[in-house]
């Protein structure tokens, strides 16, 4: 973990300060960690579900047997 | 047509680190903004997720993407509810190499919702890195003012890593 400060250049000037995060700050922080990982979670679950309809998709096709919409909907644009 | 491309601000990240680099005051004077960075963050994996807030806002993003990840084909995704994010590099990756970034914002200090493009590779002597470009929009009509950069995972930005804004204008 780095330092809790961040760095802020004025455009306007010029001028580069080294300032410490405010408790807001780090609340904000921590509450967009916490939602990269929920959308990490629910992106993985997603790709997840679809790699098992193509993967049953691809062995009925093989077998011969009927598809599921869900199934048909992974071949088919 | 762009003809001229003029350096704003460039930030180096000292010892240490930081949490994140903030733009502050960007000036109104020039059409588009080009912000172009060399980042890895302290997450111990290959990649990572550069979180980018346009005046501080962490809502109306929205995005498609190209991305090649690790060997694997092309995919397409929707992204970002929660805030617009681009791929960066870890901890995780071969020592001193960065990924690099570039934004490109068009029209920032207009009235109208901001579309933009940026585009970033990740570099890693390994068998995982990932290179992606992105088109987005940001809903939102004020002229943008500042941009905040951090790692969306909280794990902050390493000593090196720099972060360059240029304006171009179009006469």
């Amino acid at each position: 973990m780095t330092t809790l400060n961040k760095v802020v250049v004025d455009c306007s000037t010029g001028e580069e300060t080294i300032i410490p995060l405010t408790a807001e700050e780090i609340t904000q922080m921590e509450a967009d960690a916490l939602a990269f990982a929920a959308q990490q979670e629910e992106a993985d679950q997603a790709a997840a579900a679809l790699a098992a309809l193509k993967a049953s998709a691809k062995a009925k096709l093989i077998a011969g047997a009927p598809l599921t919409a869900e199934e048909a909907d992974t071949l088919v644009i | 047509m762009a003809t001229t491309f003029t350096k704003i601000a460039s930030i180096t990240v000292g010892l240490g680190g930081t949490s994140s680099i903030d733009f502050t005051s960007i000036p109104q004077t020039y059409t588009d903004l080009v912000l172009k960075t060399s980042v890895r963050t302290g997450r111990g994996t290959v990649n990572d997720a550069l979180a980018v807030k346009l005046n501080s806002s962490t809502t109306g993003y929205s995005s498609r993407e190209v991305t090649y990840d690790n060997g694997n084909v092309p995919s397409y995704t929707d992204l970002f509810g929660a805030g617009y994010n681009l791929n960066t590099q870890g901890n995780g990756t071969t020592s001193n190499t960065f990924s690099n970034q570039e934004i490109y914002i068009p029209n920032y200090t207009g009235s109208a919702h901001k579309s933009f493009s940026s585009e970033s590779v990740v570099e890693n002597n390994g068998s995982d890195a990932r290179v992606e470009i992105m088109a987005s929009l940001w809903s939102n009509t004020s002229p943008i003012t500042s941009i905040i950069l951090s790692s969306y995972t909280g794990n902050g930005l390493l000593q090196h890593s720099t972060a360059t804004l240029y304006g171009i204008s179009n006469s």
